[in-house]
């Protein structure tokens, strides 16, 4: 036991000794944190929206006014000329175009279906949809206006909705996207810094040749494993917790669940983190080579994690990995304590599968470490 | 010259005595392209839905089928009562819970007002109102299938539409070109990020320092091996994203390559910048990597679109030079326009990477301290 203190200790010293990288452990995930996380949102703002209109009748003035008058859509431009707009929409200065065609008060006065284009810009598929949607949503508006002005006309109660939805959403009522995204952008941040200190460590120790003189003293196998992980650890744990109290200042993010429940879930994460960062710079004979390992493991962990991107979109052979992917558990984990609440009992499951990683990984990285050359 | 391409060679027998590293170098992008141009999507597909249907009829069961039939939701349970919904999305079996009222399909049939609630966990805000709109677009559809036949007037005003550019509505077309300017810049930098950290950490600088070399020669020299490699994993990305994600070439391919090697020659300046200004090579990697990652993954544009972000970041954004590029990538290969949509883009990288150079050449000291 005196032994591995004594490990912890020169680890702590060394990271330590280091300025920049001392400074830098505490200060690049919290300046990070503040800068990311209010970037970070799918939440459209407005759909600039360009008109064409052919017909400047009544009834096209009225449905110019109508999209306006949405939150959703900005009217910021109108021509009359295709390639204008066309052009626009290329330079990305228009998300959107719609063309009235001429006769189109003139078809609604006589009852005839007018037709209306809309040119999307296609490229984001998911904004793509959800403006086409919304517009549709406004001409449906639209629509029920002139019914309503000519009573008894064409098919009223075609259009007139029978079934009344209404939404709720639980447990983040408003859907602030700083709520769900700052605890991953957190978990991010941590795992990063652990991974790439302890894996470098351990392979700057082959590269300078110290290993040597660990491998000629009587420190055990997972004495010295233990002595790499347990200072990340601790420094990990740190910053989650600095990440979180300046995340409830700041952004004002709920924690609804137990804390001792997140941290120990966070400490069983660090540990199978770490286990695969000294796993690799175990396999690495230099530090660029545990530098390119790392980042390819880490840009994998982070982006198939379904922190950015929902789970339920990936394939199911993405699925099937991430049962291996410590990130996934952790994420998923961090979401259900802090924004609902969800108690041992909810996520006993993740939390068992994310300890069984974290011994398989941790003994992975001891059984490779070879004290003999 | 000759003292120069004696130094070019050795750097490149540097890269080729590694063989491991440049496995690794020709290995990673690949992978990464054809793992994350799959992952990464947005599309909703079998997410978890529960139901908690109080009146059990045809009409409520008809809408839950259609609903689960139509690809974008899987029904993970049945629930018998309002406090099992709570339960059910705390354990993240079910990602909303769709609740039809007792006498549901009665009330619908003699044509009165029903109401069917939809509760989405919005701890996952994005998915959350995506699963909301889907559902009650079915439910809509459904709505309107089922009023009497005879009803089915025209409606006053008809709207068409185009989806400019990605006709199939793929997100590979957004994705992917945010995958090769993430992968680009990240590995660039960090292949030249250590060059000089290595000399200095294993006490070779003194050795280079000594050289007739300026230091203009030794920054060039290093940067041009990994220039060509760089350019191989280009091609490389380019013939996967083309043959596996189908990601048409629209513009010039020459226009493309060259904006591509401007943006590989930008990225290993960063690097090489990053290089000059740290003492050793685990300085030199936790800039490059953690410094780097984030900001480019987040700030780019490349999962999130810049436009819906406060208006601020606009301004942060812009001196992220994958930013640039992305926009580059799209025109040339998606909406296929010629370099009179992109010469801004062009001179905003063109300028960084002197930048960046110019100041790794005066930044590079020829002194030991």
């Amino acid at each position: 036991m005196r032994t591995i203190l004594f490990l912890i200790r020169k680890e702590f010293l060394q990271i330590f000794r280091d300025r920049m990288i001392g400074k830098a452990i505490f200060a690049v995930p919290l300046v990070q944190m503040l800068i990311l996380v209010p970037a970070v949102t799918f939440e459209i703002r407005e759909v600039k929206l360009c008109i064409i209109d052919m017909d400047m009748t009544s009834e096209s003035r009225k449905l110019i006014g109508q999209l306006e008058g949405s939150t959703f859509f900005r009217v910021s431009h109108s021509t009359f000329s295709e390639n204008e707009a066309r052009n626009l929409l290329d330079k990305n200065r228009y998300d959107l175009i719609l063309r009235i065609p001429g006769g189109f008060g003139r078809d609604i006065g006589n009852r005839n279906p007018a037709a209306i284009h809309a040119s999307i810009n296609a490229i984001n598929a998911t904004t793509a949809q959800l403006s086409w949607a919304y517009l549709n949503g406004v001409i449906h508006d639209y629509n029920l206006n002139i019914i309503a002005d000519n009573p008894g006309s064409i098919a009223t109660a075609g259009i007139i909705p029978r079934t009344e939805i209404t939404n709720r959403f639980w447990y983040n009522e408003n859907l602030v996207y700083s709520h769900y995204m700052l605890p991953g952008i957190l978990a991010i941040l941590v795992t990063a810094i652990g991974f790439l200190l302890a894996g470098l460590n351990l392979v700057k120790e082959k590269e300078a040749g110290t290993i040597e003189q660990i491998n000629v003293t009587p420190i055990r196998k997972h004495q010295f494993i233990t002595g790499k992980m347990v200072p990340f650890i601790i420094i990990g744990l740190f910053d989650l917790a600095l990440g979180l109290a300046l995340g409830k200042l700041v952004f004002r993010i709920p924690f609804e669940g137990s804390i001792g429940l997140f941290f120990l879930c966070a400490a069983i994460f660090m540990i199978s983190v770490l286990g695969i960062a000294l796993f690799i710079s175990n396999f690495s004979s230099s530090q660029q080579q545990f530098m390119f390992v790392a980042y390819f493991f880490m840009m994998i962990l982070i982006l198939m994690s379904g922190i950015f991107t929902p789970f339920e979109s990936m394939p199911s052979w993405a699925i099937k990995f991430n049962m291996a992917n410590p990130m996934a558990y952790l994420i998923r984990i961090n979401r259900m304590i802090m924004l609902k609440g969800s108690g041992f009992r909810d996520i006993y499951r993740d939390i068992a599968s994310l300890a069984v990683l974290a011994v398989i990984f941790t003994a992975f990285a001891v059984r490779r470490y070879r004290k003999t050359a | 010259m000759k003292r120069f391409f004696g130094f070019v060679k050795k750097e490149f027998l540097h890269i080729f005595r590694d063989f491991r590293t440049l496995i690794i170098l020709f290995g990673i992008p690949a992978s990464q392209i054809l793992i994350f141009g799959f992952v990464i999507s947005t599309d909703i597909e079998n997410a978890g839905i529960a139901f908690l249907d109080l009146s059990k009829d045809e009409i409520s069961t008809g809408i839950s089928d259609r609903i689960c039939s139509s690809g974008f939701f899987s029904r993970t349970a049945d629930l018998a009562g309002y406090e099992e919904a709570d339960r059910v999305m705390k354990s993240g079996r079910a990602k909303a819970v769709i609740i039809f009222p007792a006498g549901f399909g009665r009330e619908f049939l003699s044509g009165r007002q029903t109401t069917i609630s939809i509760i989405a966990d919005g701890s996952e805000p994005n998915t959350a109102t995506l699963i909301t709109s889907y559902a009650s677009a079915i439910i809509s559809d459904f709505n309107r299938e089922y009023t009497a036949p005879g009803m089915t007037a025209p409606l006053p005003v008809q709207p068409e539409v185009r989806m400019f550019y990605n006709p199939g509505l793929k997100s590979h077309y957004m994705f992917v070109p945010g995958v090769i300017t993430l992968i680009l810049i990240l590995i660039c930098a960090l292949m030249t990020s250590i060059t000089i950290a290595r000399e200095k950490e294993f006490g070779t600088m003194e050795v280079l320092l000594v050289s007739p070399l300026k230091p203009s020669q030794i920054i060039i020299g290093k940067v041009m091996p990994y220039f060509f490699l760089s350019f191989i994993n280009v091609i490389v990305i380019l013939l996967l994203s083309w043959l596996v994600f189908d990601l048409p070439v629209r513009g010039s391919l020459a226009l493309l390559l060259a904006e591509t090697m401007l943006y590989i020659m930008m990225s290993l300046s960063l690097g090489i910048l990053i290089s000059t200004f740290t003492a050793n090579m685990q300085q030199a990697i936790f800039i490059s990597l953690i410094g780097l990652m984030l900001p480019t993954i987040l700030l780019s544009g490349f999962i999130f679109p810049i436009e819906n972000m406060p208006k601020i970041y606009d301004v942060l954004s812009s001196v992220l030079p994958p930013r640039y590029f992305i926009v580059i990538i799209k025109n040339l290969m998606i909406k296929g326009k010629s370099f009179s949509y992109v010469w801004k883009e062009t001179l905003i990288l063109t300028l960084m990477t002197i930048v960046f150079l110019g100041i790794s050449i005066r930044n590079f000291k020829i002194r030991l301290e």
